[in-house]
């Protein structure tokens, strides 16, 4: 019955949905506020509807409904609660709900804002996010319908569907599948909705670019009225990239976090347009360039989220016959294809119109170095999609189908990787329309030397590794360029202000919020890149096995086994647990670890569980391989170093307070920055 | 002539990636192949980079945990998705390549961690090389279980 009810409000809101988008239509064309306010009221109807739906979904899954199919592949009796209700976005259909349900809270949270400037954006974002809501509500009722029951018909088989096919009985499984011992664990939890929130919220500011391209209302408003949504769609996303590398790093044990798997890329490409389309579309408010780039940034990113949305939920990861069996995949390509052609026929429509107000002169202004930053981005969105499609291309072209594994990623991104951090630390020092070589190596070549020196010392007491040498330059590189930035306009306010340095630093941060917010950013990546630079080029391993109180060498630690005990934890998970001590290269003892292997009996698999020590030098990683049941005196261990690895969760720490500061709301009137001048006022644009 | 130096600053960009994407290719591609192409293909792809998916043989699975050597063998599997789709999915085609004793099998050697999933019925995708005894090393292992989470109803009876 509750199953029923739950589709039925699903069927209700698709119907809802479709209406706004009619009511929205019809009413900016009549002319008619009456019809546009019916179809905000019913958009703003969504969300409730849909959260009463999930609700019962969440009731079905905690009180261990097995008849309903959507409960038994994701649930089982022995799963904890917080469990049964996180597994809502574990499973294909559930998460098509999730999806939707963020997408109608986003779309009325924007609904409820103050349009009296922009009246006229109001029905076509309606239109933009109705569609989209029932985009996914669509594929949750015609194809991944999470209430579909079992029904055992009358020659005994067992069915899944909605309604009671003929002479067909209730069927009621004993027990569930259990969600994939994989994804039971507290990244995996936080991971999917992170990125679920970061896609989302990227649909909002394509809203507003559709909406300004129908209107014809093409400055540069819409970015201005999108531009935190942006930021926090940037953030969720990032986010949902770096949690889902914790959790690899923590839970696959392979001693890694990013291994270039299509689903990964799949949620890495809005990103990269994300990324491109946060700085360009400074360019267009600075100086009114762009503009026809900052659109197809914008659509560009809405069809990547859609596709990485699909890739990232078309079951299996890395399975190619995922696609073939779920029937969501040529619905996906549809709705794909005729958004991306729209927009695109509507940015042709408002060419003339999009035209730049003034022109690019100088080869090293800022927005030159911006546009380069852009195309950087876009040459990394290239390879990455070109390895996600080769082995497509290949099979059409030579009938052999080939592949590229990680190294081809990596080889081919690095030096653009290079040159982006070599941007961070120019552009900002480069001025607005017009600089030299002359003016700009005068700003830079302190931070330029200083970078240096750091690089000669590393090359004398750490490593002789040139790519690892050239990584390290840049990094400080562009930390001693930011940090001269930060120091010299305190001290100017210092002594122009006469405040003490903490005043004069907050005051600075928080009158010119973007700016510093985006110095804070830069930052962070450069503490990021010192963690990935460490584990890609410094990460040692070693295995062995050791009879007990034996010890196993690598690096500067000494790994010895103590003992192993078995036992049933939560959840039924029988665990084997191992005890294991570190010791430094002198024999003074360090702490113990405890790497373990979980077996899962309802899902029959195991998981291997590193035990972590983590230090701003490097992280120890031990994970247990194997052990003998009988004697349990023998016990296989494999052992990595990754140095220097955890700066990039530091640095993922530091980037939300630097998106923070960036994003938090200000007045509306901005005080202009005093190095840079506006071509008009937010005010000014109407 | 500004718009000049902006063309040509393109077309450096342009060509630079061009460079890295082909270049990258050619020096990692991996040719993917089913088993019978690859016994098909002979001593012509000894030494390359290949890609070979199979199912495992849960008897031929051994694992000596003192040097981390795991060995096994593999079944062919077909590797277009329609002829899967047509002989009635992952599932069923693993499970028939297994039984098959007439199917050509390869045997795999891997060393290190033996991986949780690996099991009777499992597709293995392996990236490696084969050697002149036709045994393949495996530098990298993957696995999927599709019997476990694609098992479209349940098994289980009850009230």
């Amino acid at each position: 019955m509750l199953a029923e009810i739950g589709y039925g409000i699903l069927v209700v809101t698709f119907i809802v949905a479709l209406y706004s988008v009619g009511a929205a239509i019809y009413g900016e064309r009549k002319k008619s506020p009456a019809f546009v306010e019916s179809a905000r009221r019913a958009m703003l109807l969504t969300w409730p509807l849909i959260s009463l739906s999930a609700a019962t979904l969440i009731y079905l899954l905690v009180t261990n409904h097995f008849e309903v199919s959507f409960v038994y592949e994701v649930t089982s009796r022995e799963m904890p609660t917080y469990l049964k209700v996180t597994a809502w976005w574990g499973g294909q259909a559930g998460s098509l709900v999730f999806w939707s349900w963020l997408m109608s809270a986003f779309a009325s949270l924007v609904t409820l804002r103050k349009w009296d400037r922009d009246r006229e954006f109001l029905p076509w974002v309606i239109v933009v996010t109705s569609i989209t809501t029932a985009f996914f509500l669509g594929l949750v009722i015609f194809f991944e319908n999470p209430f579909a029951r079992y029904w055992q018909t009358f020659d005994g088989q067992v069915v899944a569907s909605m309604f009671a096919p003929a002479n067909a009985t209730a069927f009621f499984p004993q027990d569930g599948r259990g969600l994939n011992p994989l994804l039971r664990h507290p990244g995996m939890i936080i991971h999917p909705p992170m990125l679920y929130l970061g896609f989302v919220s990227f649909v909002i500011p394509y809203a507003f670019a559709m909406a300004a391209l129908i209107t014809g209302r093409t400055d540069d408003r819409w970015i201005r009225l999108t531009r935190r949504w942006t930021l926090w769609a940037w953030l969720f996303l990032s986010f949902g990239l770096v949690l889902g590398g914790r959790w690899a790093y923590d839970v696959l044990g392979w001693g890694g976090y990013w291994g270039w798997d299509p689903v990964e890329i799949a949620a890495f490409m809005p990103w990269l347009t994300g990324t491109a389309f946060l700085h360009s579309v400074m360019i267009q408010e600075k100086r009114g360039l762009l503009k026809h780039w900052n659109m197809i940034l914008i659509i560009l990113t809405y069809a990547l989220v859609i596709f990485g949305t699909f890739l990232t939920r078309s079951g299996v990861l890395s399975s190619v016959h995922a696609f073939a069996q779920s029937a969501i995949g040529p619905a996906f390509f549809a709705f794909i294809g005729a958004t991306f052609i729209t927009s695109i026929a509507l940015v042709i429509y408002r060419w003339p119109e999009l035209r730049g107000e003034t022109e690019m002169k100088s080869m090293l202004s800022r927005e030159a170095l911006f546009l380069l930053n852009n195309l950087l981005f876009m040459s990394v969105l290239v390879i990455c999609f070109w390895g996600v499609i080769f082995p497509l291309i290949s099979e059409l072209v030579t009938g052999q189908k080939v592949t590229v594994g990680p190294p081809f990623y990596e080889r081919a991104t690095a030096p653009l990787f290079a040159t982006l951090m070599f941007l961070m630390g120019v552009a900002p020092l480069s001025a607005w329309g017009n600089s030299t070589l002359l003016t700009l190596g005068r700003a830079l070549w302190k931070s330029a030397l200083a970078a240096l020196a750091v690089t000669g010392l590393l090359f004398f007491t750490y490593t002789k590794n040139a790519i690892a040498l050239i990584g390290f330059f840049l990094i400080a590189f562009v930390l001693f360029v930011t940090l001269i930035e930060f120091w010299r306009a305190t001290r100017a306010r210092m002594n122009a202000q006469n405040e003490n340095f903490f005043t004069a630093l907050l005051t600075l941060v928080g009158r010119n919020r973007r700016r510093y917010g985006g110095y804070v950013i830069h930052m962070s990546m450069m503490l990021m890149a010192i963690g990935i630079l460490g584990i890609e080029v410094f990460q040692i391993q070693t295995q062995g096995t050791l009879p007990l109180d034996g010890s196993l060498k690598l690096g500067e630690y000494s790994v010895k086994y103590e003992s192993i005990a078995q036992f049933t934890g939560p959840d039924n998970r029988q665990v084997t647990r191992a005890v294991v001590g570190v010791y430094d290269q002198k024999g003074n003892y360090l702490g113990e670890l405890h790497p373990r292997i979980d077996y899962y009996p309802d899902a029959q698999q195991n998981m291997t569980i590193p035990g972590e020590r983590p230090t701003l030098r490097d992280d120890l990683y031990v994970l247990l391989v194997d052990w003998q049941p009988v004697s349990a005196n023998g016990a296989t261990f494999k052992i990595f170093v990754n140095p220097l690895v955890n700066w990039l969760w530091i640095g993922a720490i530091i980037f939300f307070f630097g998106i923070l500061i960036a994003a938090w709301p200000e007045r509306e009137s901005e005080v202009v920055p005093a190095r840079t001048k506006r071509v008009h006022q937010p005010s000014a644009a109407d | 002539m500004g718009r000049m130096k902006f063309i040509i600053g393109g077309v450096l960009i342009l060509a630079a990636v061009v460079y890295l994407i082909a270049s990258s290719t050619q020096a990692n591609a991996e040719y993917f192949m089913t088993i019978d192409e690859l016994k098909a293909r002979g001593s012509g792809v000894i030494g390359k980079n290949l890609r070979v998916s199979g199912a495992v043989i849960g008897d031929t699975i051994q694992y000596d945990p003192q040097t981390l050597t795991l060995t096994f063998e593999v079944a062919h599997v077909p590797g277009d998705n329609k002829e899967v789709d047509a002989e009635g999915g992952l599932a069923a085609v693993l499970h028939a390549a297994v039984v098959d004793p007439n199917r050509s099998r390869i045997k795999v050697v891997y060393v290190g961690p033996k991986p949780d999933l690996l099991k009777n019925e499992a597709q293995a995708i392996m990236t490696g090389q084969l050697s002149a005894d036709g045994v393949f090393h495996a530098d990298e292992l993957l696995l999927k279980c599709p019997t476990k989470y694609q098992e479209a109803v349940p098994s289980q009876t009850g009230g």
